[in-house]
């Protein structure tokens, strides 16, 4: 695998020996694929996707997302999770006893939630679902949003990259599928870990970032509270 | 097509007004990412042309009557500022914008892959503030490049360019004078990879000759601008590029 990353453009073939196409090209002739975005082309074990530089999240089965409640209806919370679409939360998948009417109760407009995606249909309606483990109602903390393309690169490969920015900020963070991260900490160690994660945000597309973001992390080690510890 | 004058529109040597050969362009510049609030958006100055597009979405369409449960919509708005001509327009549609809108919305739907966004819109807003011949032409190159840099899925990026006749004379990328006393303007839009024509209008009168060797013209044409997009849409990724020695 070469280091080197290719820009590509809608329209552009996407052709690499031995590997097939998977994510972000449609079919544009006889055993042609071609571009849908612009983007990278990302190559893998097997296949070659395009990933695009920015985006609207689209949702798939079991992303774990973070979404703000933005209506409320009798027996669903509505809740926008920054894709095309607003999602819904039925009361009985939410982790309370909820009885009809009284959705206010437990959640209001403007709370956000970490939950689970739990099915869509063929004209995009989706449902959320918060029964499983971790998932909740976020309380305090701060968010910021990313381009959702981007997510797979604050995580980093197994988690690497984001366990590394919670490590040595000593915050807590959850990274939402769909681009919205949830951080907690001291003030001084949040700013820093939004720092590292407008870094990754910005050089998303080239490699060696890990590197890159770790110096950045050693760099501000004097701003950390609490290191001594 | 304007009022028939003795104005020359060439020199001795045939070159035309502004000094260009009937097959040459005028320059073109292209800028991505100007706006912080859109999804995607893009700047382009084409000769005297300045015109400024952002692109939201693509979200749930409303109306709610206007949801289609097939596809989405793409709803572009060609909207001329008040000061964009030599004398003031008068600020609102009118059947001139709602025309172009209507045929801009329908070229980027052909390139955009609507299918995968069941009910709905994607907004394309494109504000001309100064116009000197050819704007839905520009409009319609900014507005493609401004939808790929807002990563909205497209089989292709839309471009297009004018020709038209001056006295007598097939020319490519009519200027205001031309445009305004020549006989005949063409503009048309292609998509580049597959050379379909999403946009063509004709406004005067050509022959099959002459119409023939105007398209032949733009479609050599759209090659260059084309080229001009993709450098647009790198430029902002190309000094990271050099990290990874591209």
């Amino acid at each position: 695998m070469s280091n080197v990353k290719q820009i590509v453009m809608p329209g552009d073939p996407v052709e690499v020996p031995n590997l097939k196409p998977r994510n972000g090209v449609y079919k544009c002739g006889d055993n042609k694929y071609c571009s849908q975005f612009f983007g990278i082309l990302q190559e893998s074990e097997q296949f070659v996707d395009v990933v695009p530089f920015t985006g609207k999240y689209v949702p798939r089965r079991n992303d774990k997302v973070i979404g703000k409640v933005i209506e409320i209806g009798p027996s669903m919370w509505i809740v926008d999770i920054s894709s095309t679409y607003t999602t819904l939360l039925h009361m009985n998948d939410a982790p309370w006893r909820v009885t009809s009417g009284e959705l206010k109760r437990y959640m209001n407009v403007g709370d956000y939630v970490y939950a689970k995606v739990l099915s869509i249909n063929e004209i995009k309606e989706s449902w959320i679902t918060m029964k499983d483990v971790g998932l909740k109602k976020l309380e305090g903390g701060t968010l910021v949003s990313i381009p959702a393309p981007k997510v797979p690169r604050i995580i980093g490969k197994g988690g690497s990259m984001v366990n590394m920015i919670k490590d040595s900020t000593h915050t807590r963070i959850m990274v939402g599928q769909n681009g919205v991260i949830w951080l907690d900490g001291a003030p001084e160690n949040v700013i820093v870990a939004i720092g590292a994660i407008r870094k990754v945000e910005e050089e998303a597309h080239t490699v060696g970032l890990t590197d890159r973001v770790k110096k950045y992390l050693e760099d501000k080690k004097g701003e950390i509270v609490g290191n001594s510890e | 097509m304007g009022t028939a004058s003795d104005k020359k529109l060439f020199d001795e040597n045939g070159l035309r007004l502004d000094g260009r050969s009937p097959g040459d362009l005028r320059p073109i510049r292209i800028e991505t990412d100007v706006l912080n609030r859109a999804d995607g958006s893009a700047f382009i100055e084409w000769g005297g042309n300045k015109i400024q597009v952002a692109v939201y979405g693509p979200r749930e369409a409303y109306p709610r009557h206007m949801q289609d449960i097939n596809q989405a919509f793409v709803r572009a708005r060609y909207n001329m500022a008040a000061f964009s001509v030599d004398e003031r327009k008068r600020p609102g549609p009118d059947r001139r914008s709602m025309e172009i809108s209507k045929v801009i919305s329908e070229a980027l739907q052909a390139a955009v892959m609507v299918e995968l966004f069941p009910r709905a819109q994607i907004d394309v807003f494109i504000e001309v503030l100064q116009a000197d011949a050819g704007t839905r032409i520009a409009g319609l190159t900014a507005s493609a490049v401004a939808l790929a840099a807002a990563g909205v899925p497209m089989r292709d990026l839309v471009v297009g360019c004018t020709a038209g006749k001056v006295d007598g004379k097939v020319v490519l990328d009519l200027s205001k004078e031309e445009d305004n006393f020549g006989q005949a303007d063409l503009p048309v839009a292609v998509m580049p990879k597959s050379g379909k024509v999403v946009l063509m209008q004709m406004d005067g009168d050509l022959s099959i000759d002459e119409f023939n060797e105007a398209t032949s013209m733009i479609f050599k044409a759209t090659e260059r601008i084309n080229q001009i997009q993709r450098d647009a849409l790198k430029k902002n990724y190309a000094s990271t590029a050099q990290d990874w020695g591209e």
